[in-house]
């Protein structure tokens, strides 16, 4: 408890803080990323159903996994910032949507290049991938909102509002989309759960998931890194770092 | 170890369009995001590195 | 309370009346959309039916957004909405009698015409009932979350096409039930499912869209 959070909350001290932690996370990401496509390749078994393209599994779920879990991330940060009124959090949000718009696209083209062999379809209305799309949609939405308002407080708040009414939204969208594709089941393919899985197979799966997961971090870490200088520029202890790139 | 030879490996068991464009499009996407945000970031100190040098000179 | 919110539902009804070309106008739009699909996929009968619902639905939404920015955009260019924002009554109360005379002035036309849309597409009998009572249902919810996308954008550059991708995929679920409720009454499985929910998720709207729409207003007018 000795560690204090509030003095890394402003962004002057965070700024150094992330530039630290980014080859942390960045080496985690590599060496997880090597193991698990190491299992993915070379340990899990050929499956007997799907042949080898089912290994597009070790980037599809994780993938998949990320593009929500940093919606509720990224919603989090933007409450946070919109209670506390802390410009950090803020900055995180902001700098979380790019890359879940990236995972939510890596998602849909990986899911769309599994799907072709698999069912003999590029995309199908279930209602994960139809999630998916609007999960994407909900990511751009965020970003455009950011983007388009000049003023970096009211671009917090604004998006902000957006997100949280999008998170109490994705429950309800997903819901009604599970519904719908119920009710047309003779018109789309039912796209099953993946047969039972070796061992191996879902231990490569999580340890990819693990990877992800701290390239997200990284990466996040980077850009906010780059947002806390730009919306800082014009302050002191900005002036004053070296020029050269760190 | 599940392959034999090399040819084999990126084979992929005749999935090799589906297994190499996902992965290939998917390392891509993440190499490119980490290299725009070097880039960004660059370019942020260099900008922050010479108003300090030269105060008020920029136009 | 009660009074300030029937002072501002009277209000923006009676500004609403004296330009009434302007509300006209995104109801035509919605008789002009539904009515491209049959030239667009061809006049057979059984396609046609089939689709109804679905195009009315999805006509139903883009005519809702394309009114958004009608809810605060004159009050706000005219410094009226920061008046409303400074008196002593909650602004939630304020923001729900805006959104209903919106709803009023643009989703009650939209029901009250749609049977008759609906017609032409060789519904008949109590597949219409249910779509009037659906859009009925529907709207309501448009308003209400398309009011947070449009206070969330007030001022804001490019403000017109922004909302249509803050709002339109939150209008998703409204799409499924609403016409998900048409669809079911003429497959014969009975739409009391689907309208239950699109109520449920009017309750829900109810409670929380005034918050989220009163919070983007205090935002936009910092």
């Amino acid at each position: 408890m000795a560690f204090n959070w509030f003095k890394y909350s402003s962004p002057q001290t965070f700024y150094p803080l992330a530039g630290r932690l980014v080859p942390f996370f960045a080496v985690l990401a590599a060496v997880l990323g090597a193991i698990g496509l190491y299992i993915g390749f070379f340990v899990a078994p050929t499956d007997f159903q799907q042949g080898e393209a089912y290994r597009i599994i070790f980037i599809h779920v994780p993938a998949a996994w990320m593009s929500m879990f940093i919606y509720l991330v990224m919603a989090a940060w933007a409450a946070l910032g919109l209670i506390l009124n802390t410009r950090l959090s803020s900055m995180m949000a902001t700098a979380l949507a790019p890359t879940g718009a990236l995972m939510t696209f890596l998602a849909l083209w990986t899911g769309a290049l599994w799907g072709k062999p698999m069912w003999g379809t590029w995309w199908a209305w279930d209602a994960r991938m139809t999630s998916e799309l609007i999960l994407l949609f909900l990511y751009i939405g965020f970003m455009a909102l950011q983007a388009s308002i000049d003023d970096p407080r009211r671009a917090d708040k604004a998006g902000a509002i957006l997100a949280l009414v999008g998170a109490v939204n994705v429950p309800i969208i997903y819901f009604s989309v599970k519904w719908w594709n119920t009710l047309h089941q003779g018109a789309s393919i039912s796209v099953g759960r993946s047969p039972s899985m070796a061992s191996t197979m879902l231990l490569g799966m999580l340890v990819m998931a693990l990877a992800y997961w701290m390239y997200s971090i990284a990466v996040t870490l980077m850009r906010v890194r780059s947002i806390i200088l730009e919306r800082e520029r014009n302050t002191q202890w900005v002036r004053d770092l070296p020029g050269a790139p760190a | 170890m599940n392959w034999g030879s090399l040819d084999q490996f990126l084979a992929m068991g005749g999935y090799a369009t589906y297994v190499w464009g996902s992965y290939i499009v998917s390392v891509l996407v993440l190499a490119v995001e980490v290299v725009l945000l070097r880039r960004r970031h660059r370019t942020l100190r260099a900008g922050a590195g010479r108003s300090a040098q030269q105060p008020d000179t920029v136009a | 309370m009660w009074d300030a919110f029937v002072a501002v539902f009277a209000r923006d009804v009676l500004q609403a009346w004296r330009r009434r070309a302007d509300w006209l106008t995104s109801i035509f739009f919605f008789v002009i959309v539904v009515s491209l699909f049959p030239l667009g996929v061809g006049p057979e009968p059984a396609l046609l039916r089939t689709m109804a619902p679905g195009i009315v639905w999805v006509a139903a939404l883009l005519a809702a957004m394309l009114s958004l920015p009608r809810v605060f955009g004159s009050d706000y260019a005219d410094g009226t909405l920061e008046q409303l924002v400074l008196t002593p009554h909650p602004l939630t109360v304020i923001v729900l009698a805006k959104v209903l005379a919106h709803w009023l002035l643009s989703g009650v036309p939209l029901a009250l015409i749609a049977p008759v849309l609906a017609l032409q597409f060789g519904l008949e009998g109590e597949p219409v009932g249910v779509l009037f009572v659906a859009l009925l249902l529907g709207t309501p919810c448009l308003s209400l979350i398309g009011g947070v996308g449009a206070a969330l954008t007030l001022g804001v550059r490019g403000g017109g096409v922004l909302i249509a991708l803050l709002v339109l995929p939150l209008y998703i679920p409204v799409l499924i039930f609403g016409a998900g409720a048409v669809e079911a009454t003429v497959a014969g499985t009975g739409a009391a499912g689907h309208l239950s929910l699109l109520a449920a998720g009017l309750l829900i709207a109810i409670v929380l869209a005034p918050w989220a729409i009163a919070a983007a207003l205090r935002v936009a007018l910092e």
